[in-house]
């Protein structure tokens, strides 16, 4: 069973986000370097289905730039097997379809039963790449993933709509895109011997001609949106301490939001 | 290319309200293009409640009663619309950005070969062309987009909470249309069940909620702030450590790993607030901070704080709710 992990690096979420001077995009000085969230959660969630099918093969792939490999590294320190980066200059400035399109190129070349990833990376909360992979390679795919199970040869998720929990299944291939939270998948760190093994492991760099794609069918003259530029939300003001004993700030605030018609 | 089509979301016999939002949002522009306004309504006994969408402003909507659309499966429904729309040809398509809608849009505009902003918190036509503004970094900062030259349809989804709803004015009505399209014959995935999680108000479409930190101390202290909740009518909503320590469900989490919600009134309790947490509820009208640490971040973005125990302070807190006859 072949599972391809779609790994994005993001910055850490702890990061001040700051308006770079073109005014488009952000300052990456001091940036701290992740696994996106989410798609960590898909290589925990490969790597758990890994303890029960023996002969699970797990591949990482990514779309970016040198300093992407640290991060493919460290998934496979967690257990995966082997990565393939896609790292071409020319791939700069594509939308998410763009992005899609260069991963399903790369898709092409590796044999797959699954493909896991975040549904959506905590930078630009896109929310679409994973999803357009599926659609380009005429898979089916089931998004949202809090859970997941392999039987039969069909994968079945649970997933969290509003109002309700949906069990949701399918033949493979197939893609999953993964949410809930930190506390679900609680992802492994890597171990020492993990990352001890993990620069052994095969880590091939591949470019958009590799892949026999052209610049202008991905990079940023493709694009069909794009960013045209970047806003900090409105600074929110400290507004009013409420004062007295307890008693007097409960009556104080019902009043307060009383008058503000909030309740 | 003409027009704007809207994308609706149809469950348990009703729209959902992100549905009439949007559908606002879509005439409001249609009003400023000076063209037409269709929606799409796919569902199990649609048929019913369709009219309802011309009450908000939509021309002519485009009904798909079947069984098999019961429940949203990305392999029937984004072939359906996509044919449809073969035959609309809109310059434009919005659809709701609720945990389906997102889903929906992005694999339809894979299938379009076109654009698509999601999550927008807000659009508007400047010179002729569309612009869409939507968070990134879990809200702590807002990209503003536009779509190439001559890329058809233009796609965002919308936030629920963020579009302005219309009141409905039961005096317009829609033409309704029923196209001849068919569900695909084969498909490889399915819907196996779905489990109704009750009456809760959901996190991210609710206008007041109650959220809880680590200051709650324990999963059985939520109590307190589920009565709260239940006599505002609100959601509950939880920080990440405790959802960490689970105390809550993972899908109570706000935060910029977990929900971002944008309410009317966020009354955060025990929580001290960190960035990743403001990035998640930091564009709510009204913030209300608890806490006993009056140098607890969370009170540099609140807007009324309170400074004080919190299981002193809500319990009366809520006699005085209950005194004002709010319920």
């Amino acid at each position: 069973m072949n599972v391809v992990v779609l790994l994005k690096q993001v910055p850490d979420t702890g990061t001040a986000i700051k308006i770079a001077d073109d005014g488009k995009s952000i300052v990456e000085n001091n940036i701290t370097w992740i696994i996106n969230p989410y798609d960590e959660y898909a290589v925990e969630a490969a790597l758990r289905l890994k303890k029960d099918i023996r002969d699970m093969n797990i591949t990482i792939l990514s779309l970016g730039s040198e300093q992407t490999e640290r991060s493919i590294r460290t998934a496979l320190a967690m257990g995966a097997d082997s990565g393939v980066l896609v790292n071409d200059p020319a791939a700069e400035g594509s939308d998410a379809l763009g992005k899609a399109k260069v991963l399903a190129a790369a898709l092409k070349e590796i044999s797959f039963d699954l493909i896991f990833c975040g549904h959506r990376a905590v930078d630009d909360d896109d929310n679409q790449v994973g999803i357009m992979v599926a659609e380009l390679l005429g898979i089916p795919h089931l998004g949202m993933a809090v859970a997941v199970e392999i039987e039969s040869g069909q994968v079945m998720i649970d997933r969290q709509i509003e109002g309700a929990k949906v069990r949701s299944g399918s033949c493979l291939p197939a893609l999953i895109t993964f949410g809930g939270a930190h506390a679900i998948w609680k992802p492994r760190l890597p171990s020492l011997l993990g990352m001890k093994q993990a620069g052994k492991k095969t880590l091939d760099i591949k470019t958009l001609a590799d892949l026999g794609l052209l610049p202008e069918q991905v990079g940023s003259a493709a694009a069909k949106i794009m960013v045209i530029s970047l806003e900090m939300p409105e600074p929110r003001q400290a507004g009013l301490v409420i004062e007295g004993d307890t008693p007097a700030k409960a009556e104080e605030l019902a009043r307060l939001l009383r008058e503000a018609g909030a309740i | 290319m003409k027009g704007i089509c809207v994308i609706t979301e149809f469950r348990n016999g009703a729209f959902r309200q992100v549905s009439f939002e949007v559908v606002s949002e879509g005439r409001r522009l249609a009003d400023a293009l000076g063209e037409p306004l269709v929606a799409i309504a796919l569902g199990d006994g649609v048929t019913a409640e369709a009219p309802t969408l011309g009450h908000y402003g939509v021309e002519k909507i485009y009904v798909v009663d079947e069984p098999g659309l019961k429940d949203y499966l990305p392999e029937i429904y984004v072939p359906v619309i996509a044919e449809i729309l073969k035959a609309v040809q809109p310059k434009m398509v919005l659809g709701p950005a609720s945990v389906d809608g997102k889903d929906l849009s992005a694999r339809l505009a894979a299938c379009l070969d076109t654009g698509l902003a999601q999550d927008c918190i807000e659009l508007k036509l400047e010179n002729g062309v569309f612009k869409a503004k939507r968070p990134i970094y879990g809200g702590k900062a807002y990209a503003w987009c536009a779509w190439a030259e001559d890329v058809y349809p233009q796609m965002a989804s919308c936030r629920p909470n963020a579009m302005k709803c219309s009141a409905p004015d039961t005096s317009k009505n829609a033409l309704i249309e029923t196209p001849a399209v068919s569900l695909p014959k084969t498909v490889k995935s399915r819907v196996i069940n779905v489990e109704p999680a009750g009456d809760k108000v959901d996190l991210v479409e609710a206008q007041i909620v109650v959220s809880g930190g680590r200051g709650m101390k324990s999963a059985e202290n939520f109590a307190l702030l589920e009565e709260l909740a239940q006599l505002l009518g609100a959601a509950v909503g939880a920080s990440r450590p405790v959802v960490d320590e689970g105390w809550r469900p993972h899908a109570d989490q706000v935060g910029q790993t977990g929900k971002v919600v944008n309410p009317k009134l966020y009354i955060a309790i025990g929580i001290s607030g960190s960035t990743q947490h403001q990035a998640g509820m930091g564009s709510s009208e009204i913030i209300v901070a608890i806490n006993k640490d009056p140098e607890a971040p969370i009170f540099t973005i609140a807007t009324y704080g309170v400074v004080a125990d919190l299981f002193e302070f809500i319990p009366l807190f809520i006699e005085e709710l209950k005194r004002l006859k709010v319920a």
